[in-house]
């Protein structure tokens, strides 16, 4: 199962001081573990989703890092993109994957897959046993739908304003965290019916 | 983008005063009782998320709001149905109350409200009546139509069996057993919802069925798979997609879960074996509808219990997997997604064989077949790691040589495919899951480490934690030498990596590749040698070469390249794991060899300032600590040490190591550490430091010349004072240099230390030191005192303590 898909920001902008990561959405699928968990039992729902805002947190930061370093290392920058130019801008995007270990937010180890499209990041946080080929097709194919029906690649909110629609993508291509083996023809028939609420 | 627009958007929404948030929730409420519900609505509910959302702390709505946003949940509207469970899933639990409201008014869970009561559980007793109420709804069949309403079930009965898999009953595990096999095996095969050959003037009743079609076109033959396509698809072919999408966790977790009563099953399982293969009718055991069946391998089992059945349709629906990704799909999404369904049949069939070992004999010819089938095309890299894993669980059972997969995986994969972040996260994932096996059964894997630091070398932040794993179980007495080269030379490889790169993508004639001495280097066949031994897939060929400095000159512009400062920055860390493992498993010739390599290596580094640095510090640490643990090594490796020590140049260049050679020499050249200690060798070391000191406190001079570190100088004194202390001849030697010292340094400034302070701090030291061999005796108890003094036990005890306590303070005021 994935356990979280976010949206935050992964290269220095301008709208933040260096070093600095927003985060612009996120989605934490399941129960919360911290229920579950023997540690955090005895935490109120406050302090537990606290606690749940700030892993999620982690996991921005620790993709921040990470695509940082990966441009640095390539030595590729990210070349400007305007909204049309969204498969491109994926094709063009960084990808990588790692490791958190157990305990450090999750407590389960996790795989985190990132794509820094531009100075955004997409991330999924799946259990270590997923199959991530599946997972990155996934991701990437979320991402390309974010990019489109939020004109990301634009200078608007839409991304803060119009979650829902995030919601709605996440309900059919990834649901409650299960990532889906879907060939062309079923992935066809779920974006005509994302196509139709995002007409709306 | 991210937009100062966007910034400012969630600082209002985090800044909001409570006057104007409470002004806004009731504007919200009048809109919610309003019967049409139209754009304002939702843009204000978004506005609504996004105030929740952006703040790390709970608010809290009016009671009023709260109602009316449940009452969304059953909207007919999805997007008030998606907006409502968002904020919902933002705010405090929901009470008693509002549960009960859901019960009643909600009915059947729909997707928006499972998601939220998922989120919203406190307790396992809550997943536990969720699980329930969906696999309600599971068991009622519910009548055509309410189709899409069903497909949440399974995701979110797949989420509980992550999180709390004793959520689910005994019962419950049954029903989905079985539910699994009739979605896996027995889906429709004909197109589903506006598929029809029918034409325009044939009305829908005389529309004909139009089958199912393989991913290259043709007509299926067999059951349906997530590899079959259609213009549409009915429910259960939808149900057939996310029943595989779960399978293999299922199988997972049910399998752990019951793993109690393994004996019976078994007894079970043979009985029924039996009878199976008697029997011949395949159906669908639950909706009793009959479907053609053209599997090769189908088999019948109905008579088997729900578990077993599924394990047996598993099997089934993997292997037709395994031929249906033979096809070649007419997209490219396809092709990908049969790369995926590769990996997740292979690891499904493992999994059967774990728990059925009677499969793997059923299951090896196919896995054999593909490995055959893929392992020449290291594209399929990723399908054959779930294969080797196969191969590692399953092979010795089946006698089966593995050398061929391991040579793959361990020669191959690292050296061609090392810049494949997924590839490497995926092998290092293997490998550290698989370690015991591994070590086991694959001799060979402590051999291929030169291939296997190549993901290191490459990219070394994203898998530095797994070699923090995996290291350890390289370092053995017989890689030990050639892993430290390794290590050290890291940085190299990662630099030779890229040029490896650059110089398959850019031919020489190429500008780009012009301009890098270091290409140039790579491309010339009289350093081919040297880059070679770097990228050797294989230990065993020498521990280092001869020409490694040639080779740190050739690469000395790679030494700001991201990459090699990154790998540079993480060998620190992993010099600091090898030497803490290598104490376990090394005899103390070894660990004498190290110290060799330690010494030579300090000097020989690729030029990385900050890099040299950090590996002469680590180096320090533990050459303290393998001389602590066996001090007989200093005088083992006397030789070398004083050789090191003697030379002044070092005193500069390498003044942590220097410091810590001389302060072991000082501390341990002596007969309580080792009997051969003699009074010759004492003498020897004393005379060499003694020349260093003398020499780096009157040279110096020279203007714009570095000075020696404080440190060095007094570490230098102390050492001597302790020799002499255990050599009473050499004490008026020390004394005389320290008078001198005094006298020197009498005038206020020395040319050989710029700070004051440091030289008051030497003055002093050397005052206490020359006081202290005024004593010979007292200076021996203090400079070399005994075990029992340096590693005191007694005082834990409070019959030995006094006694001993006394006892040491007579022998040190007696001994004169």
């Amino acid at each position: 199962m994935v356990r979280c898909f976010l949206i935050h920001t992964v290269c220095p902008i301008s709208a933040l001081s260096a070093g600095e990561c927003r985060v612009l959405y996120s989605r934490v699928f399941g129960p919360d573990e911290a229920v579950l968990s023997e540690e955090h039992r005895e935490l109120s729902p406050e302090e537990r989703r606290l606690l749940q805002k700030e892993k999620v947190a982690v996991v921005a930061r620790q993709v921040h890092s990470a695509v940082t370093l990966s441009r640095e290392a390539s030595g590729r920058q990210p070349v400007e993109m305007v909204p049309g130019e969204e498969a491109l801008a994926l094709q063009d995007a960084d990808s990588g994957v790692a490791r958190l270990r157990a305990g450090d937010p999750f407590d389960q180890e996790m795989s985190v897959l990132w794509l820094g499209v531009q100075s955004l990041g997409f991330t999924l946080v799946c259990e270590p046993h997923e199959n991530l080929l599946l997972a990155e097709g996934t991701l990437r194919n979320l991402t390309r739908h974010c990019l489109e029906h939020l004109h990301m690649l634009g200078s608007g909110s839409e991304v803060l304003l119009k979650s829902s629609r995030i919601d709605v993508l996440l309900s059919r291509l990834l649901p409650h965290g299960q990532l889906l083996f879907l060939n062309h023809r079923f992935a066809q028939s779920l974006e005509k019916e994302v196509a139709a609420y995002m007409a709306k | 983008m991210y937009s100062h627009a966007s910034e400012s958007l969630i600082k209002q929404a985090r800044e909001i005063q409570e006057p104007e948030l409470q002004k806004f929730y009731s504007r919200l409420v009048k809109l919610l009782q309003g019967k049409e519900l139209g754009h304002e609505t939702v843009d204000s509910l978004q506005r609504l998320h996004l105030i929740l959302s952006a703040t790390k702390y709970t608010r809290t709505l009016p009671s009023e709001l709260r109602t009316r946003l449940l009452s969304l949940l059953s909207s007919p509207v999805e997007q008030l149905q998606v907006l409502s469970s968002a904020v919902l899933r933002e705010m405090a639990p929901l009470s008693g109350e509002e549960l009960n409201y859901i019960q009643e008014n909600v009915g059947q869970l729909n997707s928006q409200t499972a998601a939220l009561l998922l989120s919203k559980a406190g307790t396992r007793a809550d997943l536990s009546s969720v699980c329930a109420q969906l696999l309600r709804s599971l068991d009622n069949r519910p009548s055509e139509g309410s189709a899409n309403s069903l497909m949440h079930v399974l995701p979110v009965l797949n989420s509980v069996l992550t999180h709390s898999p004793e959520c689910l009953t005994e019962d419950h595990m049954t029903l989905l057993n079985k539910k699994l096999v009739d979605w896996l095996r027995y889906a429709s095969i004909v197109q589903g919802g506006g598929a029809s050959s029918g034409r325009f003037f044939t009305g829908p009743r005389s529309r004909q069925p139009v089958p199912i079609a393989e991913l290259d076109g043709t007509v299926s033959g067999d059951f349906f798979t997530v590899l079959c396509v259609g213009q549409g698809f009915t429910e259960d072919q939808w149900m057939n997609v996310y029943s595989f999408s779960m399978l293999h966790h299922w199988l997972l977790t049910s399998h752990s879960a019951s793993n109690g009563n393994t004996t019976a099953e078994t007894a079970n399982r043979l009985q029924l074996s039996l009878s199976h293969s008697f029997s011949n009718d395949d159906r669908s055991e639950v909706d009793g509808s009959v479907v053609s069946m053209v599997s090769a391998t189908s088999s019948s089992s109905r008579l088997l219990p729900p578990k077993e059945r599924l394990r047996e349709k598993a099997f089934q629906y993997c292997q037709r997997l395994i031929e249906q990704s033979d096809r070649k799909a007419q997209k490219k999404t396809d092709t990908e997604l049969q790369k995926a369904c590769l990996v997740e049949a292979v690891c499904i069939l493992d999994c059967v064989c774990v728990e059925d070992a009677s499969l793997v004999f059923r299951t090896f010819p196919c896995i054999k077949a593909l490995f055959g089938r893929l392992s020449p095309d290291l594209s399929f890299a990723r399908v054959l790691l779930p294969i080797a894993q196969f191969y590692l669980n399953h092979g010795e059972m089946a006698a089966l040589d593995c050398e061929s997969v391991w040579k793959l995986v361990l020669g191959q994969f690292p050296a061609v495919l090392f810049n494949d972040p997924f590839l490497a996260h995926e092998l290092l994932r293997f490998l550290r899951l698989n370690l015991e096996k591994l070590q086991l059964r694959v001799p060979q894997y402590t051999h291929f480490f030169p291939n296997l630091l190549k993901f290191l070398a490459w990219d070394s932040p994203a898998v530095v934690d797994d070699f923090v794993d995996l290291l350890p179980s390289l370092v053995t007495p017989a890689t030990a030498v050639e892993l430290l080269h390794t290590l050290l030379d890291l940085p190299c490889l990662s630099a030779t990596l890229v040029l490896q790169l650059r110089s398959t993508c850019l031919p020489i004639s190429e500008p780009g590749g012009r301009g890098l001495l270091s290409l140039d280097a790579f491309r010339n066949p009289s350093f081919r040698g040297l880059f070679l031994f770097m990228l050797r897939a294989e230990a065993g060929s020498g521990d280092t070469i001869d020409r490694l400095s040639t080779l740190h000159d050739l690469l000395t512009e790679a030494a700001d390249w991201p990459r090699v400062v990154q790998c540079a920055q993480t060998i620190p860390v992993l010099l600091h794991i090898y030497f803490n493992t290598i104490v376990t498993v090394a005899d103390e010739k070894l660990l004498a060899h190290l110290i060799l390599v330690m010494l030579e290596r300090s000097c020989v580094l690729l030029n990385i300032p900050t890099y040299i640095k950090e590996i002469h510090r680590v180096f320090s640490c533990h050459l303290l600590r393998l001389c602590k643990l066996h001090p007989s090594l200093v005088v083992d490796q006397s030789h070398e040490l004083l050789e090191f020590a003697g030379i002044p140049g070092n005193v500069y260049s390498k003044e942590e190591i220097y410091t810590h050679v001389v302060w072991v020499l000082g501390e341990y050249l002596s007969v309580s550490c080792d009997s051969r200690c003699s009074v010759r060798l004492i003498t020897t070391c004393f005379e060499t430091l003694e020349a260093v000191l003398f020499e780096i406190t009157s040279s110096g001079s020279l203007p714009g010349a570095v000075c020696p570190a404080p440190r060095v100088i007094t570490t230098l004194m102390s050492a001597l004072a302790k020799l002499a202390s255990r050599s009473h001849d050499l004490i008026p030697r020390v004394s005389l240099f320290l008078s001198k010292l005094r006298t020197v340094t009498r005038g206020g400034s020395v040319p050989w230390c710029s700070d004051e302070e440091d030289l008051v701090a030497i003055v002093t030291r050397g005052e206490e030191l020359w006081s202290l061999l005024k004593a010979p005796g007292v200076a021996q108890s203090i400079l070399t005192p005994s075990p029992h003094i340096t590693t005191p036990q007694w005082h834990r005890d409070t019959n030995v303590a006094m006694p001993l306590q006394l006892r040491a303070l007579t022998s040190l005021t007696h001994s004169q």
